[in-house]
């Protein structure tokens, strides 16, 4: 008999918390103020909290049965940002993008800077003083200037990050914000910590420096050494027509078609074992899912499968539109699925599930 | 005593290409072996020397890594006497033409690099670059000779010889990286007679140019609590002035970013000011181009730290650096391992 | 052995899904290994041997996997749009044949039926397997193809897909059948996931934990009309790497294959790859680090679906990859 386990669910306090996480900012290791507001969340649930040498949190929640699988559970606290890299006189500065953005996001975007969240904007020249052909040519980072206002250079040094300012909304089914990749992903793990499995040792990993190497992951998996892993990500939806209304076949994933499960992409090929258990969870209980298109892009499991021996790995991802900019936007059905998949396909994990047929 | 500008002239002398540092490890060995009680030469070819601390064991453990192979050239064919070549690290091939080298056939060979004529090129704009693999290296020989003297994965390094310039400005080949090995002789010696608590391991590493090879594998077989990769940075000089760039001879940078450790940064650069040696914030808003890239994810994650060394002309073979700054990184270097506390690792704190 | 090689290359092993190769390769090296086992990215990791006095725990490599399609997206009308796995080029696309895991088959087309001297872009090619529809599509997304092509025997000269690395397997193989007493403790890796990034070679060299590693592979030759200069011809025997773009090999390594060659009368060549790597690379940074070296088989139109090796090299390969482990081995200092 397993022991009895509450299903985990999405409501006010995983979106509260969600709101507090995708508003806090952390790029790479510098992940200070999201890491504090998980440690407090997780502490309660963990029979054991360290924070190691990259900045990543590594929480076990042991097995309530002997024997149990050692489960590695990834998602990283770290997002796309900039770094300040030189001053100018009256508040202006030069920035550097960090992890993958694309630069013509920027022009116009209202931004906070370190720790202390200092506001600034990312300004663009008049279109009244522009030379007729300047708009066809895309604004580079060379020509563009963070400006905290002309009195506030003070509170801004070179070395200090910058994120985008966009703060979180919940629009009906969806929830917008800057940085869904991958908070969301750190409040499932964190709910999962909290409704832990009994039948199996949760090792979460909430990482760091993901958008820039899946580096912090490598050093998480060797370190927890854990049988089989699963990395809870967010991963870029494009599902919106094509300029001349031909089938858009470069979609990535939906939204609304649940979450979306990795066959291969660039970093890894998701263990076909894994696979068929979560279609098999998926299809059993009724689970809508997607099979995100292989391709260009990669997860923690990156790095996480090719630690010691093998990690057998699999990702599961929630959809957003607009990745890597300013603003994304998910759906609550494909989060509350993705929970829900994650935490079915734990508790009815097989013991036997990576003796390969 | 080392006089370190007389070894780093011999060292700079020596051939040592990734993968075969094997002449420039010795000299580094000769040189280190009064200065520490042990040493291995890993299986990849870095130089691992340990000088114990005096506390108590097991004793903690930093680990100070600055690679010591060399950039250069490797012969792909032989044909009539010409010898094509492909690089080892990174080379711009049109500062190549023209270039006095050492092939390391049979015996050592001195060559010139040939950029052959443009009517003996496929059709191309007249005075445009020529890529590395249209260019030849003219030994002088016949083609009989050359033949029986040179075959295919012979080295090639740059012949520059090291020159001193005014006020202990060393400028020659390979600076990149044998200027941050100085560096670590000076640590080793000024540690001499120091009573430090931690073990120090000083490792020349192999294959940084190429694959980062010593950089992975050295602190897996090692394991220490804190790594620091001694490694050139960008000085301010003819084509390089912006943010990325220092002055010359003005002092050390230390490395902000995500390979290294924010406690670690803060409690070198209290040293540095105590002692009022001048160090920069070197930013790495993606990562570091040192062997720290490669020591902070190995096992389960080491603490690191970057020192950066300002060097004009980066991989050619008239790189620039000041005797100074190499002088400047030993001492900081020692005077931060002389006053490193037991319990460190215990309050390593994130900035959080 | 050619029966061996033709068996492997009429496998269909596309990288992380390599069952169908890996069973054939059980089969045939039934008994002849101490120790068999398969790891959690599917490398088989075969022991043959027990470490002797002055003897090295050495790992050799030969992946199994081979370059492939994968279905990213179906149409209204059943035709499949796909990415590649592995290192494909769009050049050798339009035309071939592939056949998916399930064994269904197709053909790949261009979105303009009118291109005669121009290659099309992956993104602009599509799989059609005669489906009329969506739903009458047996291919869904996910779904791992690789090309199909029959296998030539031309007397000394062999050409068929997959050669890359097949021809390295049964080296592999044969070398295992033909050793005889070995100071050594040998392993033979046949890893995955080669093609996608030598994967499976990290972690089987993990869990090896080797003095020594050799990969077996294929290399580029320059011996075509007007191709790249490289000094490499089929038929003049196996390489020795000296270096590749993924690595250096150990300089002891390469002198003692070299003079290993040389005393048993094998003819070799020496390489320099200017792009490409093997699993070596992976095994070389391995925990404190791996000694390594790589002989191989010259390969002509690599990564298409008609590679073509000689067959004396094969067998010379072979002899070389004996000649190596049966003594003791001995690195020397330059």
């Amino acid at each position: 008999m397993t022991a009895k386990t509450l299903s985990p669910v999405i409501e006010k306090e995983q979106i509260a918390l969600l709101e507090q996480l995708s508003n806090a900012c952390g790029i790479l290791s510098d992940v200070g103020e999201v890491r504090k507001i998980v440690l407090e969340k997780i502490q309660p649930y963990c029979d054991s909290v360290k924070v190691d040498a990259l900045g990543n949190i590594l929480a076990i929640r042991k097995a309530q049965q002997p024997g149990a699988l050692r489960v590695m559970l990834a998602a990283h606290m770290d997002e796309v940002g900039f770094m300040v890299v030189e001053s100018e006189e009256g508040g202006l500065f030069k920035l550097v993008t960090v992890g993958g953005i694309d630069v013509r996001y920027l022009p116009g975007k209202p931004v906070l800077v370190g720790k202390d969240h200092v506001p600034g904007v990312i300004g663009a020249k008049p279109i009244h003083l522009m030379k007729r052909d300047e708009m066809q040519t895309a604004m580079d980072l060379d020509g563009l200037r963070l400006d905290v206002g002309p009195d506030g250079g003070d509170k801004v040094k070179p070395g200090d990050h910058v994120y985008f300012a966009t703060r979180f909304q919940q629009v009906g089914s969806s929830m917008v914000g800057k940085a869904l990749d991958d908070r969301i992903g750190v409040v499932t793990l964190a709910t999962l910590l909290q409704y832990a499995p009994a039948n199996i040792e949760l090792l979460a990993a909430f990482t760091t420096q993901e958008e820039i190497g899946l580096r912090g992951a490598r050093v998480a998996a060797y370190g927890f050494d854990p049988d089989l892993a699963i990395v809870l990500d967010s991963t870029p939806a494009h599902d919106y027509p094509s300029y001349d209304g031909s089938e858009n076949r470069y979609f990535n994933t939906r939204l609304d078609a649940g979450p979306a499960i990795y066959v291969a992409d660039t970093g890894t090929i998701s263990d076909p074992r894994l696979l068929q258990h979560l279609f098999r969870v998926a299809a059993e209980n009724g689970i809508p899912y997607q099979i995100r298109q292989p391709g260009p892009g990669g997860t923690d499991a990156g790095s996480i499968h090719k630690q010691r021996s093998g990690i057998p790995s699999v990702s599961i991802s929630v959809p957003g539109r607009y990745a890597h900019s300013p603003v994304m936007v998910s759906r609550l059905s494909d989060w509350r699925n993705s929970l829900t998949l994650a935490h079915t396909a734990l508790t009815t994990l097989p013991q036997d599930i990576l003796q390969r047929a | 005593m080392t006089d370190i500008k007389q070894f780093l002239n011999e060292l700079l002398s020596l051939p040592g290409l990734s993968a075969y540092e094997g002449p420039a490890r010795e000299h580094i060995a000769s040189t280190w072996k009064p200065l520490v009680d042990e040493m291995q030469v890993s299986p990849i070819g870095s130089l691992h020397a340990l000088k114990k601390g005096f506390g108590s064991e097991p004793r903690p453990r930093i680990l100070l890594a600055a690679h010591m192979d060399a950039i250069g050239m490797m012969v792909t064919g032989v044909t009539d006497g010409f010898l094509s070549f492909t690089e080892i690290g990174g080379i711009d091939p049109r500062l190549l033409p023209g270039l006095r080298v050492t092939v390391h056939a049979k015996r050592n060979l001195p060559g010139i690099i040939v950029m052959p004529r443009d009517a003996l090129l496929p059709e191309r704009k007249s005075e445009t670059p020529v890529e590395m693999k249209y260019l030849f290296i003219d030994l002088g020989l016949s083609a009989a000779e050359t033949a029986e003297l040179v075959q295919i994965g012979d080295l090639v390094s740059f012949a520059q010889e090291p020159m001193e310039l005014p006020n202990g400005i060393i400028t020659g080949h390979s600076l990149d990286n044998r200027a941050s090995v100085a560096a670590v002789t000076a640590c080793l010696e000024e540690l001499h007679n120091v009573q430090h608590a931690w073990d120090v391991w000083a490792v020349a590493t192999a294959q940084e140019e190429e694959t980062l090879g010593g950089g992975f594998t050295a602190p897996f077989a090692i394991r220490p609590d804190l790594a620091v990769a001694i490694d050139v940075t960008f000085a301010k000089g003819p084509g390089a002035s912006d943010w990325r760039t220092f002055p010359l001879g003005k002092g050390v940078s230390l490395g902000i970013g995500s390979n290294v450790h924010p406690g670690f940064f803060k409690a070198v650069k209290e040293v540095a000011d105590k002692l009022d040696i001048p160090v920069h914030n070197e930013l790495m808003p993606r990562g570091s181009g040192t062997d720290a890239l490669a020591m902070q994810i190995v096992a389960d994650g080491i603490t690191t730290l970057v020192i950066g060394i300002p060097l004009r002309y980066m991989h050619t073979p008239v790189e620039m650096v000041a005797m100074k700054d190499i002088q400047r990184a030993g001492h900081l270097l020692a005077s931060f391992i002389a006053t490193l506390p037991v319990d460190f690792m215990q309050n390593l704190k994130w900035d959080d | 052995m050619k029966e061996l090689i033709r068996s492997l290359v009429e496998a269909t092993g596309p990288s992380g899904y390599e069952t169908q190769v890996r069973e054939l390769v059980q089969t045939s090296i039934t008994g002849l290994a101490d120790e068999v086992k398969v790891d959690a990215l599917g490398n088989l990791i075969a022991r043959k041997g027990k470490l002797k006095e002055g003897g090295k725990r050495v790992m050799l490599s030969a992946h199994m996997d081979e370059i492939g399609l994968i279905a990213t997206f179906v149409d209204d009308n059943g035709f499949i749009r796909f990415t590649a796995n592995g290192g494909v080029f769009p050049v050798y696309l339009l035309g071939s044949r592939v056949r998916f895991l399930n064994g269904v088959e197709g053909v790949i087309g261009a979105e303009s039926n009118n291109l005669r001297d121009q290659a099309p872009a992956m993104d602009k090619c599509f799989i059609d397997v005669g489906a009329k529809d969506r739903l009458g599509c047996p291919v869904s997304v996910g779904d791992m193809a690789v090309f199909v092509r029959p296998y030539l025997d031309l007397g000394d000269r062999l050409v068929s897909k997959a050669l890359d690395d097949r021809v390295g397997v049964a080296i592999l193989v044969e070398a295992l059948k033909q050793l005889q007493d070995t100071p050594n403790e040998l392993y033979f890796v046949f890893s995955t996931q080669e093609e996608v990034g030598t994967r499976g070679a990290i972690t089987a060299a993990y869990a090896v934990d080797p003095e020594l590693g050799i990969a077996l592979d294929v290399t580029k030759t320059g011996d075509t009309p007007k191709c790249d200069k490289m000094e490499v011809t089929l038929g003049k025997g196996p390489t020795v790497k000296v270096r590749d773009s993924g690595m250096l090999s150990d300089p002891r390594v390469v002198r003692w294959m070299r003079k290993t060659a040389e005393k048993a009368g094998i003819p070799y060549q020496l390489e320099v790859l200017e792009a490409g790597s093997t699993d070596a690379r992976s095994i070389q940074v391995t925990r404190a680090g791996v000694p390594v070296g790589v002989i191989s088989i010259p390969c002509r139109y690599v990564h298409s679906p008609s590679e073509m090796v000689d067959y004396q090299d094969v067998v010379n390969s072979v002899k070389l990859l004996v000649a190596l482990l049966s003594e003791r081995i001995v690195l020397e200092q330059q």
